[in-house]
């Protein structure tokens, strides 16, 4: 069991924040993110865009804004369970959480924050019939284990960078590799896409294109996969279909933690410290609404801040509590380092 | 007196109901904007990367016979992967809302699941 003071639920800009502010006050943090690396929609999803609106910051890359929260809170070493998703909440007797994962890891803190963004990424499915019927049985949407593949038949639809590179590590496991996308352009890395035309001219990948998995084949399990290419459509036998169109995020299971939702997020009180309908559970950052919210970083930082103050008093309510300026302060991390000001020089001049 | 710089847009909502909706072209909007002004998706399902042409949740069928913009390499290759496109397909973050496109005609694509 992982035990903390804040579990923050999504590894955004929103979430790493947290553990700077919950830090100054002395409050360690473990955050949860579904994505195998910290950053949130800054790294999955635009990490070379420019972002023009975080203060004092006239323009920074997602990305380097990602590296930068992560070197800032450094000093409070937050722990992270990535590539898991938050599945479910328990309420204990004294008022704490349970959150365990759907690989089964266990959370135990005071206090939750969700910092979900849009909500966990999951694997876009395409609209093809009868898809749901075949998951598992034949369709799958992410490769976990290569080793499944050996020896098998191996169709994969899509254009991006995870098609290309699976099709190509695939080359060497699995007994055929199809590619199938819609265009004849590929949208990954030069490299990916010129390494894929050698295999297809050594005759290691299938490559149809432009073409599109329009239908599944079989009974209980997958046996095919109907393929339409310029108006014909024809079956194609093969063991597995493995649909790569990227991720997109989705609020998923915290939607049913019996928190309030509205407009697909979660109400939490504005004019106090961002705290859900749930004692103890506070949402911040996109995932929430409020009268007036804007889905911005930087408001999701300011919610971050005061949330913390919130947090502070709930899991101290005795102690009294006084908000220091960093500058005044300083910052002490956990790993004993510390930044201050320097002091100023005061001579007297004869 | 000030010049009015509103167009008309004609939008087919992902349950078939038609809007007629003014949209100014001095704020700098885009098509996807205009949706979401009106609220004529659910928050979280339309625009969900804020109009970077990196996800296929504002794709929208052009109807009418306008001539718009050409598709950047962007919008055209977040098209080769997105669901349910037809040859009027478009990422209706990717246009710009100016007097060009005054009287559109569009149809929501399906939302992803």
């Amino acid at each position: 069991m992982i035990k903390t003071d804040i579990l923050i639920i999504g590894a955004g800009p929103t979430g790493l924040f947290t553990v700077f502010e919950a830090g100054l006050l002395k409050l360690k943090c473990h955050l949860i993110d579904a994505l195998a690396q910290p950053g949130g929609q800054c790294s999955e999803i635009y990490p070379k865009k420019p972002i023009y609106d975080i203060p004092a910051f006239p323009e920074i890359l997602a990305g380097d804004l990602v590296d930068n929260l992560m070197k800032q809170i450094e000093p409070f070493q937050p722990g992270f369970t990535l590539g898991e998703r938050a599945q479910s909440i328990q309420t204990q007797d004294d008022g704490s959480f349970i959150v365990t994962t759907n690989k089964g890891t266990k959370h135990h803190a005071p206090i939750v924050a969700i910092a979900g963004g849009l909500g966990s990424f999951e694997p876009r499915k395409p609209p093809i019939p009868n898809i749901a019927n075949f998951e598992d049985k034949g369709v799958e949407y992410m490769i976990r284990e290569p080793e499944l593949y050996r020896g098998k038949d191996v169709v994969i639809a899509g254009g991006g960078d995870s098609a290309l590179d699976w099709s190509i590590f695939l080359t060497d496991v699995a007994a055929s590799v199809t590619l199938v996308h819609r265009r004849n352009e590929f949208r990954g890395a030069l490299d990916s896409v010129e390494k894929v035309q050698e295999l297809k001219n050594q005759g290691r990948i299938q490559l149809i294109t432009p073409a599109e998995v329009v239908g599944l084949v079989g009974e209980n399990t997958l046996t095919g996969v109907s393929i339409k290419q310029a108006d014909v459509t024809s079956d194609k036998p093969c063991d597995y279909l493995i649909p790569l169109f990227g991720l997109a995020p989705k609020l998923g299971p915290i939607a049913d933690w019996g928190l309030e939702i509205e407009k697909n997020a979660i109400k939490v009180d504005n004019t106090l410290d961002y705290q859900t309908n749930i004692p103890g559970i506070y949402a911040i950052g996109d995932v929430n609404t409020y009268p007036g919210k804007l889905k911005l970083i930087l408001c999701g930082f300011h919610e971050a801040t005061l949330m913390c103050q919130s947090a502070y008093k709930r899991i101290f309510p005795d102690k009294r509590h006084v908000m220091k300026y960093t500058t005044v302060g300083g910052v002490e991390g956990f790993d004993g380092s510390k930044k201050q000001a320097p002091k100023a020089v005061v001579k007297a001049i004869n | 007196m000030m010049e009015n710089k509103d167009i008309l847009i004609h939008i087919t909502d992902r349950d078939g109901v038609s809007h007629q909706v003014k949209a100014p072209t001095d704020m700098n909007l885009n098509l996807m904007e205009v949706i979401r002004l009106y609220e004529l998706a659910p928050e979280g399902t339309l625009g969900v990367c804020g109009g970077m042409a990196m996800c296929a949740s504002c794709q929208c069928y052009i109807d009418s016979n306008h001539h718009l913009q050409d598709m950047n390499d962007d919008e055209s290759a977040m098209l080769g992967e997105a669901f349910h496109v037809l040859d009027t397909s478009r990422l209706s973050c990717q246009i710009p809302i100016d007097p060009s496109v005054d009287g559109l005609q569009i149809t929501m694509a399906p939302q992803e699941h």
